[in-house]
C-alpha cells in the first residue's frame, strides 16, 4: 500500500470510529453501567476501547460489527478496572456478574438499549439539578468536561470535579437504573425534558452567530430529544419539546442580519427560515396535541408555531400568543413565562396593558433578569416615558452578555 | 464573599476613552455599572489610565530600577478592576461574562483573600 493510500484508509477508518462512537456512545455507557451503576468506570472502559480501535482498526480493518467489538473490548477493560478497585472494595458478586455477562456477550452482538434508564438516572431528584444537563451531555453523548464547562460558564477543573462527584453519588447512593413507575413518571420525565431543553438553551444563547461549540450543543439537544422520542413514542411532552426546539432551530439563519446585527423574532426575514424544520415541528406538535395531554413544552411549541405562521400569513396572531402564555403561566409561572406573557399582552392590547402586567410581577429575581428589563424599556419608550425608559434600557444593556444584543439595545436606547 | 474582576482591554478600548458621550463602549459600561449597583453587589473599583501612563519600579541588588510603561508587555492590558460581593464563583463568572470588556478583551475573576489580608493587617 502506498503512503497516500495508507493515509486515506486511516482517514476513512478514523471517520468510522468517530461515527460509531457518536451513535453508540450512550448505548454502550448505558448498557455497561446499568447493572453496576458505575458510570465513571463504564466511560473509562469505553474510552480505552476507543483507543484500542484507533490502534487496531486501521491495521486490521474495521470489524463486521463495530459496536459489538467496542462493547466486548470495553467489557474486558471494565472487568480489569473493577478488579483493580475490587482489591479495595471486595465486590466479588459484581465481578461474578460481569464475568457471567461477558460470556453471553460473545455469542450475541445484540444488547438492550438502556439509554432511557441512564437519562432518568442523570435527572434523578437525588442529584443536584444543576448537574442534570452536564451529566447527560457527558454520559449519553460523550462530550468532554472542558466543552461542557465552556457552555456552562464554569472552569473546566470545577466541572470535572462536579461530574465525578455526581457519578460517585450514582454509584454509591443507591440510585436505581429503572424507568420510574407510572405515578412518579410525569415528574421524573419532566426533569429529563428540562435538562435537555437547558442544553438547547445554552447552545442557543451561546451561538452568537460564530461560536461553533454553541451551535453543536443545540444540535446535540435535538439529537437527545429524538432519542427520547424513539424510546417513548407515546409521550406528548417529549414530542412537544422536540417541536419547540425544531421551531427555534428553523430560524437559525435569520437570527442575525447580514452585518451580524441581532434580529428580534418579529423582525426576522421569514424567507430565511427553514421550511422543512418548521413542517417537521408542526407535525410533531399536531401528533402531540392529538393525545390530549397538554403540557409546558407543547404550549411553548404552540407559541412558536403562531410566530411561524407569519411566513404564510404575514401577520402574528397576538391574541393566540397571549392565550397560550396564559395557559403556560398556570403550569409554569416562571419569570420568563410571565415576562413573555406581558410582552404578548402589550402587542395584543397595547403598551399600557403590557406595562401593567409587567408591574404585577413581584419578584426579587428581576434585578438580574435581562428580558424583563428589555421588555420594560421597550414599553416605556412606546409610552413616551423617556427617562424611565432610559433607566430600564441601561439595566437591560448592563445585564446583556451577547455583544450583538447589546449593540441592538444601545441603538434602541438612542 | 468578594471577587475582583480584573479587566484586560485591547488598545482600541483605551483609545475609546477619549470618544464622545455617544460611544457605544462607554454606554455599555454605564449600563453595566448601573446593573451592578442596582443588583447591590458593587463594592468598589475603578478604571485605570492607559498602560503607557504606568511606571514600574523594582529594587534589584539594592538598586532602584524604574521603567516606563506597564509591568507586562502584552496586547491586552489591565484597564481597571471591580470588586463585587457575591455568593459564589458561579455568580461572579456570570457577571464577568456580562462585562463589556469580555467580548473584546478578557476578564479575570479572582476571589479576594480576606485571610491573608488579616495576616497582613494583624
Amino acid at each position: 500500500m502506498s503512503g497516500s493510500e495508507q493515509e486515506s484508509t486511516y482517514r476513512t477508518t478514523h471517520g468510522t470510529i468517530e461515527r460509531v462512537a457518536r451513535e453508540s456512545y450512550g448505548r454502550l455507557v448505558a448498557y455497561l453501567s446499568s447493572n453496576t451503576h458505575d458510570v465513571g468506570s463504564a466511560e473509562d472502559a469505553l474510552s480505552n476501547a476507543l483507543v484500542a480501535a484507533l490502534e487496531t482498526w486501521p491495521r486490521d480493518g474495521v470489524p463486521q460489527n463495530p459496536e459489538a467489538w467496542l462493547l466486548t473490548t470495553a467489557r474486558r477493560s471494565f472487568i480489569d478496572l473493577a478488579r483493580h478497585r475490587q482489591v479495595a472494595e471486595a465486590s466479588e458478586p459484581t465481578l461474578a456478574l460481569l464475568r457471567e455477562e461477558s460470556k453471553d456477550m460473545t455469542f450475541s452482538p445484540q444488547f438492550p438499549d438502556e439509554r432511557l434508564k441512564l437519562l432518568f438516572v442523570c435527572a434523578h431528584p437525588a442529584i443536584d439539578p444543576a448537574m442534570h444537563t452536564p451529566l447527560m451531555l457527558q454520559t449519553v453523548l460523550g462530550l468532554d468536561a472542558a466543552r461542557i464547562a465552556h457552555a456552562f460558564l464554569i472552569s473546566p477543573t470545577t466541572m470535572g470535579q462536579r461530574l465525578v462527584r455526581a457519578k460517585t453519588k450514582i454509584r454509591d447512593g443507591g440510585i436505581r437504573f429503572e424507568i420510574p413507575q407510572e405515578r412518579a413518571l410525569p415528574q421524573r420525565l419532566g426533569a429529563v425534558l428540562e435538562a435537555i431543553y437547558a442544553a438547547f438553551g445554552i447552545g442557543w444563547d451561546d451561538m452568537a452567530g460564530v461560536d461553533q461549540s454553541g451551535r453543536d450543543l443545540a444540535e446535540e439537544a435535538i439529537w437527545l430529544a429524538r432519542v427520547l422520542l424513539q424510546l417513548m413514542p407515546q409521550e406528548a411532552e417529549v414530542q412537544g419539546l422536540l417541536a419547540l426546539m425544531l421551531h427555534c432551530e428553523a430560524r437559525r439563519a435569520a437570527r442575525r442580519g447580514p452585518d451580524g446585527r441581532y434580529m428580534p423574532l418579529s423582525e426576522q426575514d421569514c424567507q430565511k427560515w427553514s421550511l422543512p424544520l418548521i413542517e417537521e415541528a408542526e407535525r410533531h406538535l399536531r401528533e402531540a396535541s392529538s393525545r390530549s395531554r397538554t403540557g409546558r413544552f407543547q404550549l411553548e411549541a404552540a407559541i412558536q408555531s403562531v410566530h411561524a405562521e407569519r411566513a404564510r400569513s404575514g401577520g402574528i396572531q397576538w391574541n393566540a400568543v397571549m392565550m397560550f402564555y396564559d395557559q403556560l403561566i398556570r403550569i409554569s409561572p416562571t419569570l420568563g413565562t410571565r415576562t413573555g406573557y406581558a410582552a404578548a399582552v402589550a402587542e395584543a392590547k397595547g403598551a399600557e396593558a403590557g406595562l401593567a402586567t409587567l408591574n404585577a410581577i413581584d419578584s426579587d429575581d428581576i434585578s438580574a433578569y435581562q428580558p424583563y428589563w428589555a421588555v420594560r424599556a421597550h414599553l416605556l419608550q412606546q409610552l413616551g416615558k423617556t427617562s424611565e425608559a432610559l433607566d430600564a434600557f441601561d439595566r437591560a444593556i448592563g445585564l446583556t452578555e451577547d455583544p450583538a444584543v447589546r449593540r441592538f439595545l444601545l441603538q434602541r436606547r438612542g | 464573599m468578594q471577587f475582583a474582576l480584573l479587566i484586560f482591554e485591547p488598545p482600541e478600548a483605551f483609545a475609546a476613552r477619549n470618544a464622545d458621550e455617544n460611544d457605544p463602549y462607554l454606554g455599555a459600561w454605564r449600563a453595566y455599572h448601573k446593573a451592578l449597583v442596582e443588583a447591590d453587589i458593587f463594592v468598589g473599583g475603578s478604571p485605570l489610565q492607559p498602560p503607557e501612563t504606568g511606571t514600574t519600579v523594582r529594587l534589584k541588588d539594592g538598586k532602584r530600577r524604574v521603567q516606563d510603561g506597564p509591568f507586562a508587555d502584552t496586547k491586552e492590558q489591565l484597564g481597571g478592576f471591580t470588586i463585587l460581593e457575591l455568593p459564589s464563583l458561579d455568580a461572579a463568572l456570570e457577571w464577568a461574562a456580562r462585562c463589556p470588556a469580555a467580548s473584546i478583551g478578557a476578564v479575570e475573576v479572582r476571589p479576594v483573600s480576606p485571610e491573608y489580608l488579616r495576616r497582613v493587617t494583624g
